[in-house]
């Protein structure tokens, strides 16, 4: 009987300790706001596309946070979704988007077929593009995301996206690739093709 | 037509990965005549199936993995596990072990790692290992010099005949680790094949395979710090803990030094970059660590000889030794050391 | 003066073949004046320059075609001629991608610009003398192409104890740099007195690789009484890189991500010293350099001074080549340089050496073996690199870890692929590895800023929102405090007197408004007319309210001023309440059938629907149009 004793009032006593540790570590090191959001939004591409279906990248970052996909990003594509699934610890999944991942482009508005109506401009989520009230409008290539939330709102339709076409100063060496038979195996291969 | 992709440079040292391994196995063949000189064509017959068990698995394994077969074999690295096995293992071992021992050298200790330069411990050694822990008897029956006849040696190879008394005989570690209350002097006098400074057999093997090892020094296959710091380490060892010529004695360092497979492991085994350190102080180190180990484990643990274990061991230990001997890179006021990328 | 000077290691280094003692058999020689020159407006590193020329234009040797944006060097032509056009192309570089480049036909007259005069520097003062290399076009001599005068501007900004000049020339094959000390020491030091005296350094050492006797003798023989130091080093490439040859010099290391200047010590090549000499004595701009033919496909190599933008094919030929038997031809040294996708690319300002070689030379790389980790690459490695260890990163493209092991340090001297016994293309593995890691960086630089721009314009709007709720009210407040005003103003309002200035001041006022209303709202109902956007609506909506309000201020004021006004004004503005009733009318009558359209349109109707309502429409149109024009004004 005593022996029971001993044994509720030690793991009684050890939980009370244990408890009041983690209470004290509750309160000492608390977390300000919900940093796992900030992480996830650094490493979005900041588009603010929605082509994720959420308005601009934070409330996407903010959905990951709370359980949503990762792979619903095309701009970030591949590298961005694997970089995700590093931060969170999650299978990287396939990109969920129909076309799949698009090369990096930029907004042109062809400038004679602008009347000036301004939407775009309001369209734009990065203010990229420059014009006034029935002044010719264009973009600030720079500044452009390739979004593309442009080109819809346009009635005369004068806005294309056009891939960013770099000179050899961007050119890079590609990483040697082993010679397929005699490194890849037939697995491999398989996923190659 | 001109190749635009090509990258710098454009000239490169005529060197090839698969030279470094034949020079390996033309460094071993001293060792071999010695060995062969002692205990007949056992050693020869030794490499001989070794090699041909190791290029067949590696061929096994290769086909399996559906790679291509001739590429790998041109390296000459499976070679090198199955001539190292041959010459670790006892002479006229008998096939089986020899198939066992070369099977999970090639299989286990390479392949399934992803083959050449891809594993953590030295094939060959454990190899070694599984089958001295497997087979100890076998393993520990070395045949006593110039006592094996040709016939004998191969019917205890190939039909499993047990040696004729007087054809195997203790080794003088063996004998040094057994010994019951003699003198060194009186244990020499009681042992046979005694030299000048081990049993002849040993001491000459071993001198065969440090004229091999110098060779690859001088070729420049690697560079002394390994086999520096394992002698060095045994050396050192064997001085600190001799203990004299009485009957508590450890033997003396040169007697450490030419006997068992220390100059076969510092010059040939240890030596094996894949699985040790990578930088220079890096393999100074491992061969400190496996020469500390060798010392340990003859002078107070259960095996009479202890390269194998030790380099296993090391071999656990390189990566930490990779990390904690990072260079100095230009520029940088000390070596980076952890994983850390804060700083940049 | 040359005293003992100690010298210093450097880790690694390689001894690759020389192959130098082709190439130095006969003194330098002049190239053929190619009929075509192109020049790239990229010779530098930097920002490409901006042509000053046209197509057609006629140029003198020596005149400014383009001049630099940002960073970067200015380019002249090399020789009189024609321009004959500005456009793409074919450039060096190891991606055999084109680049703009001026072309320029030459007349064969080689005339100088007139405006090009001799000076001497003693009576120019530091400025002019920045200014005359800057005008030169001068960009590093030795390989990479760093613009000159930015280097010395920032050299004069630190304070510089060593000025080294740099004749190392370490790899294989290259002899310009030799032939150019065994001829041109007096005007290299003569350069070199120039860069001291701007970058005001305490010592001056002259670094020359124990390969080139000749050199060092020549360029000792030409010192004369100059306190400046011509030292040997051991050969061992790749001493002739910058950091490394600070580091056999002075011990020094440069600081990782630093540059010389910051420990007191500027470099410049040989080359570039002579280069200064010409800009600064002769006032003659950077249009020629000494290039190294080379390689065992070419009957003679030598060294030859060829203008900038002479075609690679033209050069080769000259030096025998046998087409044949070439197999690939390197620009640069075997180490660094790299295969030329096309033999009509150009010399520019960096070419230092053209290799045509054999495929016995220089045989295609071998199929790569797994790293067998012997650690060759890591003693050989200059920057004390891990670069088995790179490898493996670099594959796995872990860019942290590449960063951890200091990849940026590399300085892609391919030591370690020379050496590598698996024929691993180590150096690509590196480059390739960076490109990413840069680029990722940049992306993760945009994304930071379109970020910001996000979050600002947000912040925008909302201000903007929480503005305009607030004059909405302000304006409410205004309007109903205007009201009780004007009812209190109403109710004690005596009669104006007639004829009073003010009044007719008043009244003129009004009517100017409501024509300027009037005007403004036709003009904008033709807008409307021919485009239909939400916005022209509501500026017609509101212009017409404006129109309405002037008006109705106008009657208001008008009967108070009838005594004093002529009555002749009437008709006009009597005819205005008609127009608008029939413009309104047409007006509602348009806006119907452009919304049937628009609908019919919306729901993908097909042509034969569509065309009712569009010819409705432009009735409507007609009909407003008439109901405007036909009202008497």
């Amino acid at each position: 009987m005593s022996l029971i004793l001993i044994a509720v009032i030690t793991l009684t006593v050890l939980s009370l300790i244990f408890g009041a540790i983690l209470g004290f570590a509750a309160v000492r090191f608390r977390v300000e706001g919900n940093p796992i959001v900030d992480q996830i939004n650094t490493l979005l591409p900041q588009t603010q596309c929605g082509q994720c279906g959420y308005p601009g990248c934070r409330p996407y970052a903010e959905a990951i946070a709370n359980g949503d996909k990762i792979n619903k990003c095309p701009p970030g594509g591949e590298a961005t979704i694997q970089a995700l699934a590093d931060l969170l610890d999650v299978e990287p999944e396939p990109l969920d988007a129909v076309e799949g991942e698009k090369p990096v482009q930029v907004a042109y508005i062809r400038e004679e077929e602008c009347i000036g109506c301004t939407k775009c401009i309001q369209a734009c989520p990065v203010d990229a593009i420059l014009g006034a009230a029935r002044q010719m409008h264009t973009v600030i290539v720079s500044e452009c995301t390739g979004c593309d939330l442009c080109v819809e709102p346009c009635p005369v339709d004068c806005i294309e996206m056009r891939p960013v076409e770099g000179d050899l100063r961007s050119w890079k060496w590609e990483q040697p690739s082993p010679i397929p038979d005699l490194l890849i195996i037939a697995t491999d291969r398989e996923d190659q093709a | 037509m001109f190749l635009s992709q090509v990258t710098s440079p454009h000239t490169v040292r005529h060197d090839h990965t698969r030279n470094i391994m034949r020079r390996v196995i033309l460094a071993a063949i001293p060792g071999l005549l010695v060995s062969c000189w002692f205990f007949g064509l056992g050693p020869l017959f030794n490499v001989l199936l070794c090699s041909l068990f190791a290029a067949g698995f590696e061929s096994l394994v290769l086909k399996l993995r559906q790679r291509p077969i001739g590429f790998y074999l041109k390296d000459y690295s499976v070679l090198v596990t199955g001539v190292l096995l041959g010459l670790a293992l006892p002479p006229w071992s008998p096939w089986w072990l020899l198939l066992v021992a070369t099977g999970f050298a090639v299989v286990f200790g390479k392949q399934l790692f992803g083959g050449l330069g891809q594993n953590p411990f030295n094939p060959a050694m454990l190899g070694y290992v599984v089958v001295l822990v497997s087979f100890p008897v076998d393993m520990t029956s070395w045949p006593a010099a110039h006592a094996v006849t040709f016939s004998g040696g191969l019917s205890h190879m190939f039909a499993g005949t047990p040696w004729l008394d007087g054809w195997s005989q203790a080794t003088v570690l063996d004998s040094l680790k057994n010994n019951q209350g003699l003198t060194l002097d009186e244990l020499w006098d009681g042992y046979t094949g005694f030299g000048w400074l081990s049993s002849r057999d040993s001491e000459l093997v071993n001198l065969a395979f440090l004229l091999g090892g110098l060779w690859l020094l001088h070729k420049k296959v690697y560079t002394w710090h390994a086999p520096a710091g394992m002698l060095g380490a045994l050396f050192v060892m064997s001085l600190i803990f001799w203990g004299g010529n009485g009957s508590e004695s450890n033997g003396s360092p040169l007697f450490h030094l030419f006997s068992g497979a220390t100059m076969l492991g510092a010059f040939f085994i240890i030596t094996d970059p894949v699985s040790s350190a990578t930088s220079t102080r890096g393999r100074l180190l491992f061969g400190i660590g496996v020469g500390i180990l060798v010392y340990i484990i003859r002078s107070w643990g259960g095996y009479p000889d202890a390269i194998a274990f030790s380099v296993l061991l090391m071999n656990l230990c390189a990566p930490t030794l990779d990390y904690f001997t990072r260079p100095r890179t230009y520029g940088h006021d000390k070596a980076k050391r952890g994983f850390n990328t804060e700083g940049q | 003066m040359s005293t003992h000077w100690t010298l210093h290691k450097f880790h690694g280094g390689i001894h690759p073949l020389e192959n130098k003692q082709q190439s130095t058999t006969m003194p330098i020689q002049q190239a053929a004046l190619p009929g075509l020159l192109v020049v790239p407006l990229l010779q530098h590193i930097g920002q490409p320059a901006e042509p000053c020329v046209s197509e057609g234009e006629h140029v003198y040797k020596g005149q400014l075609i383009a001049s630099p944006a940002g960073l970067g060097a200015a380019i002249h032509a090399p020789s009189s001629g024609v321009v004959e056009r500005i456009g793409a192309a074919p450039y060096p570089h190891a991606s055999g991608q084109p680049y703009n480049a001026i072309e320029i036909r030459t007349d064969g007259k080689d005339q100088w610009h007139p405006d090009i005069r001799p000076a001497n520097p003693d009576e120019l003062d530091d400025e002019q003398l920045l200014q005359r290399i800057r005008a030169a076009g001068i960009s590093g001599m030795g390989g990479a192409g760093f613009p000159t005068a930015t280097k010395l501007r920032s050299g004069q900004q630190a304070s510089i104890d060593t000025l080294i000049i740099n004749g190392t020339e370490c790899e294989p094959y290259i002899t310009a740099d030799d032939m150019l000390m065994r001829e041109r020491a007096a005007d290299i030091l003569s350069g070199a007195a120039i860069l001291q005296r701007l970058l005001d350094a305490r010592q001056v050492v002259i670094a020359i690789e124990d390969n080139k006797p000749q050199a060092i003798a020549a360029m000792q023989a030409a010192l004369g009484t100059r306190p400046w130091h011509v030292v040997s080093i051991p050969t061992l490439y790749p001493s002739g890189g910058e950091r490394q040859l600070i580091k056999v010099l002075t011990g020094k290391e440069v600081p990782s991500g630093g540059l010389p200047a910051h420990i007191g010590i500027v470099c410049q090549n040989v080359g570039t010293a002579a280069a200064v000499h010409d800009a600064v004595y002769l006032g003659r701009p950077l249009i020629s350099r000494i290039t190294t033919l080379t390689g065992a496909a070419l009957k003679q190599p030598m060294n030859v001074e060829c203008l900038v933008g002479t075609p690679v094919i033209e050069l080769l030929q000259q030096a025998g080549l046998d087409q044949t038997r070439m197999n690939r031809v390197i620009v640069g040294g075997p180490m660094m340089g790299f295969s030329l996708a096309d033999l009509n690319a150009p010399v520019i300002k960096t070419g230092n050496c053209l290799i045509a070689s054999t495929e016995q030379e220089m045989p295609a790389p071998e199929p790569a073996l797994p790293c067998i980790r012997c650690g060759e690459c890591e003693l050989a490695c200059p920057a004390g690199l891990l670069p088995q260890q790179l490898l493996f990163y670099a594959q796995g493209d872990d860019h942290e870890q590449l960063q951890a092991n200091n990849l940026f340090d590399c300085i892609e001297c391919g030591a370690c692929s020379y050496v590598c016994s698996s024929k691993i293309p180590l150096v690509q593995y590196y480059r390739s590895a960076k490109a990413d890691i840069r680029e990722q960086q940049q992306k993760q630089i945009k994304a930071e800023h379109a970020r910001q721009r996000f979050e600002f314009r947000q912040e925008r709007l909302r201000l903007e929102e929480e503005r305009k709720a607030a004059e909405r009210q302000a304006r409410a407040e205004r309007m109903a405090k205007a009201k009780a005003a004007k009812e209190k103003a109403d109710a004690a309002k005596p009669a104006p007197v007639a004829g009073s200035d003010p009044s007719a001041d008043q009244l003129k006022k009004l009517k100017i408004e409501a024509s300027m209303a009037r005007v403004a709202l036709t003009k904008a109902e033709k807008q409307l007319a021919q485009h239909d956007t939400p916005e022209l609506h509501a500026q017609v909506a509101q212009l017409k309210a404006t129109a309405e309000a002037a008006q109705q201020a106008l009657a208001a004021a008008e009967p108070d001023a009838t005594a004093a006004a002529p009555a002749a004004e009437k008709p006009a503005k009597a005819a205005r309440p008609a127009l608008s009733e029939a413009a309104k009318k047409a007006k509602i009558e348009l806006a119907m059938a452009r919304a049937a359209l628009k609908k019919a349109e919306r729901a993908e109707a097909s042509e034969d629907e569509l065309a009712p309502l569009r010819e409705a429409m432009l009735k409507a149109e007609q009909t407003l149009a008439d109901a405007e024009t036909g009202t008497p004004e």
